[in-house]
């Protein structure tokens, strides 16, 4: 990387085929994944199974989106499984008390929104990594899920909170997806949009890159951090309103290891542990890989053991490849 | 009155005095030269000038007003642009986004992309590059090109102060023809320049002035065009030797580490050397020129592209734990980093590489290092105080210790005195000296020229890369060696 030919405009034309080829691979690898289901089990390959998938991972591509934003930036929010938990332990103590669904749903997003925010304020305030922060709002949203319920399933008439990923009713098949997934996917092309084309997206990615240049160039470090955290906990609370939709009741043990999942997913999607780097369509494209693999799995008849060991090893076969494409690029 | 004026700049951080009183005036449309050996207080000087630190005593102007930086901010917002060595770019945006960061240009904070653009060109074009893409994200940039996005973005944000730190230092030849071009254009364009550089034969051609800085004091301000490299190099060394080094005379026996045209992955370039028996070879360069690589070459760090590193009468792949087995043990110039495990005990990191089996007793280890203790008289409690409690003298003497406990030949030492106070340099330096009459072999890189004249029997210099001929201490001095490494 000595010579410094007159840069040409094909620079472009290069970083913009390596996020096309990041995407493409996953596709690919997706589709290899879905192949191999449908050979093994022949009705694995049909449009209500599709569905189906998409259905029982939306917690996981909710948040997703919000960790993608955490660690774009450079963090880890470890605390969103436990977050969703106690989200929709909130919205069912809300509907079992006779509140309107619609009131339940925003408590629910705005304990998700505070325990993001509270997160947030102890990484920019106290100075605490995330890892140690989100780890000790792990236990404690836990903990207040827990003692909302009394240590047991808050269980709440069923209401048209119900319905957002439920299968759809005859009358409304031309919907093709339930509305939930629909909003993941709405939701998905916001957040996307605003990662690439906002002030606010860029200096998401800018503080991931390099924290001390954009604290030099005066973006405001704190209220980044603090807004990533924010948003990671409304996404952990919106996969909590979709875990209630699911269950109809409010379960404070509910959505173990979710984060997990999420890190997964958005680490598979290109995204890097240090920051900067990493997409909402790549997260998506990672979380749908995931969900593939656990539903095929349980489909298939794998014991869970056998599916726990086989999703463990394809994380980090993926991204143990991505990171060897990484470096034969460089060397080149 | 100049345009930027800094007045009797004081600054001390503990006991040393970084800076004493020094004054600089530089005026708009200038480049003005900051030169100074390793440590003067060039780059202390610059800190105090972009805010990261604060002066302890002394005043600056800017444009005829006080000017009081709290903040890197402050001195951003103020017009002053520092340009670092490591440069502060995102690496994952944009050449636009990158000059434009912190300054964007929004409509209710969505990006107007086409504005941002045509200012990251307009001031790319300013200096001399209108075909630089400002898509391109700028990890797919090589250095040079980076270089220039972080001067435009000086440029795109007004600044009327640019202050550039050895801006040439990782650039080829025709990078810094480049470079040169664009100074050229910010001269012409009225901005106050401070030019940091080691490399003497540049600042003919670029610099209007230049301030020598030796020991934290201002020792004069000269016209770069009649100013000989001779003048420059004998303000910046013109201090007098001290009689602290003990040399013993000896005579070499035959050589334990040969290196061979040894190139590594971007430095050394090219390096020969021999290190014999009873002998101290130092090495000599700026900061950058490759020493720090050549040892870590040597040592099996780094990898080696071409040449050959003979231990003895062996050859062949290095890695640390073979150097180790084979007698070379390397001293790291950073000490906190790479050398100690700063919260373990003495005991331990004495005996960390020369551990056998898969037991260790304890008691065995702290009888072991209170031999070392007692021979090297490290100050501590014991063998169970940790590292980190001990002064930074003490640390470097166990530090010293682990490579002799376990029975190395050679010894490759990168900066032994650094940051230790007097008293602990000088029994350092005695302690090379009874190596080497013990039969060791040692090889020093420092960059104060005074202690390898006194502690080397032969010093080679390294520049950009390259090291030059091992000579014999007697036919050298400062201004010989500080000749050869800045390449005048």
């Amino acid at each position: 990387m000595t010579g410094t030919k007159p840069p040409a405009k094909e620079e472009k034309a290069v970083s913009g085929a390596r996020t096309w080829l990041n995407i493409v691979g996953l596709v690919v690898a997706w589709l290899l994944i879905f192949g191999v289901f449908s050979v093994l089990k022949p009705n694995f390959a049909s449009f209500s199974n599709f569905v189906t998938i998409l259905r029982q991972q939306a917690p996981v591509f909710m948040v997703a989106l919000g960790m993608t934003y955490v660690i774009v930036s450079g963090g880890i929010d470890l605390s969103v499984g436990s977050v969703a938990a106690f989200a929709s332990v909130v919205i069912a103590w809300f509907v079992m008390r006779g509140y309107s669904p619609l009131v339940a749903l925003f408590a629910g997003l705005a304990a998700g929104t505070a325990c993001g925010l509270f997160n947030g304020a102890l990484v920019t305030r106290l100075k605490v990594v995330p890892f140690i922060v989100t780890l000790g709002t792990m236990l404690a949203a836990r903990g207040l899920a827990k003692g909302l319920g009394n240590e047991q399933k808050i269980d709440a008439p069923a209401t048209w909170l119900n319905e957002l990923v439920a299968v759809l009713r005859p009358e409304h098949k031309w919907l093709l997806f339930p509305v939930g997934v629909w909003v993941t996917l709405l939701l998905g092309l916001l957040m996307a949009w605003i990662l690439k084309y906002t002030r606010f997206g860029r200096h998401v990615v800018a503080v991931g890159s390099n924290e001390q240049a954009a604290r030099l160039c005066g973006v405001p470090i704190d209220r980044v951090q603090l807004s990533v955290f924010a948003i990671s906990g409304l996404f952990a609370g919106l996969a909590g309103l979709v875990v209630f939709s699911r269950l109809t009741v409010g379960d404070p043990t509910v959505a173990a290891g979710l984060e997990l999942d999420a890190i997964a997913a958005v680490v598979i999607g290109g995204a890097s542990l240090s920051g900067g780097q990493g997409s909402i369509a790549g997260s998506l494209l990672g979380a749908l890989i995931m969900a593939t693999i656990r539903a095929g799995g349980s489909q298939y008849g794998l014991s869970n053991w056998v599916q726990e060991v086989l999703t463990g090893g394809i994380i980090v076969l993926a991204v143990a490849l991505d990171r060897l494409r990484m470096s034969s690029r460089q060397a080149s | 009155m100049p345009f930027l004026q800094l007045n009797r700049i004081t600054k001390r951080f503990g006991a040393t005095l970084a800076l004493d009183g020094v004054d600089l005036a530089v005026e708009q449309g200038e480049v003005h030269a900051l030169v100074g050996e390793n440590g003067s207080g060039k780059s202390t000087l610059m800190r105090v000038l972009a805010g990261a630190i604060q002066a302890d005593s002394g005043s600056m102007s800017l444009d005829g007003a006080a000017y009081r930086p709290r903040s890197p901010m402050d001195a951003r917002r103020a017009g002053i642009a520092m340009i670092h060595q490591e440069l502060s770019l995102c690496p994952h945006l944009s050449v636009a986004e990158n000059v434009m960061l912190g300054v964007e240009e929004t409509s209710l904070g969505m990006l107007k992309r086409s504005e941002m653009r045509g200012r990251a060109t307009e001031a790319l074009a300013k200096l001399g590059h209108p075909d630089l893409n400002p898509e391109t994200e700028v990890r797919h940039l090589p250095i040079a090109l980076r270089q220039l996005v972080e001067i435009a973005r000086a440029v795109a944000v007004g600044s009327r102060v640019v202050i550039l730190d050895e801006p040439t230092s990782s650039l080829t030849e025709k990078d810094v023809e480049r470079l040169f071009g664009v100074i050229e254009t910010l001269r012409g364009e009225g901005q106050a320049i401070v030019y940091i550089s080691h490399f003497l034969d540049e600042l003919e051609r670029i610099a209007d002035r230049l301030t020598v800085l030796r020991d934290g004091r201002n020792v004069g301000v000269l016209p770069a065009a009649e100013t000989t490299a001779d003048e420059i190099v004998s303000r910046m060394v013109g201090r007098q030797i001290e009689s602290m080094y003990p040399r013993s005379p000896r005579t070499a026996g035959e050589p334990l580490l040969q290196i061979e045209g040894l190139q590594g992955v971007q430095k050394p370039v090219e390096a020969s050397l021999e290190v014999r028996r009873n002998e101290v070879v130092g090495i000599a360069g700026l900061n950058g020129s490759g020493r720090t690589e050549l040892l870590r070459t040597v040592f099996g760090l780094d990898r080696v592209r071409r040449g050959e590193v003979r231990v003895g009468a062996v050859s062949g792949p290095a890695s640390p734990s073979r150097r180790w087995s084979q007698g070379i043990g390397m001293l790291s110039e950073d000490r906190k980093l790479e050398g100690l495990a700063l919260n373990m005990s003495i005991a331990d990191n004495i005996t960390l590489a020369s551990l056998r089996g898969a037991i260790v007793r304890p008691q065995e280890q702290e009888r072991q290092a209170r031999e070392w203790i007692a021979k090297l008289a490290v100050r501590c409690q014991g063998p169970g105080q940790a590292v980190g409690e001990l002064s930074g003298g003490n640390q470097q003497k166990v530090a010293i210790a682990r490579l002799l406990h376990h029975g190395v030949d050679v010894l490759l030492l990168d900066e032994p005195t650094r940051g230790i106070d007097v008293g602990s340099k000088e029994q350092i330096y005695r302690l090379i000296d009874g190596l080497a009459n013990e039969g060791k072999a040692v090889l020093v890189v420092s960059s104060y020229l005074p202690e390898l004249l006194g502690v080397c029997d032969r010093v080679a210099v390294m520049r950009k890369g390259v090291l030059g001929e091992a000579k014999d201490v007697e036919t050298l001095d400062q201004e010989s060696l500080m000749h050869e490494a800045v390449g005048a």
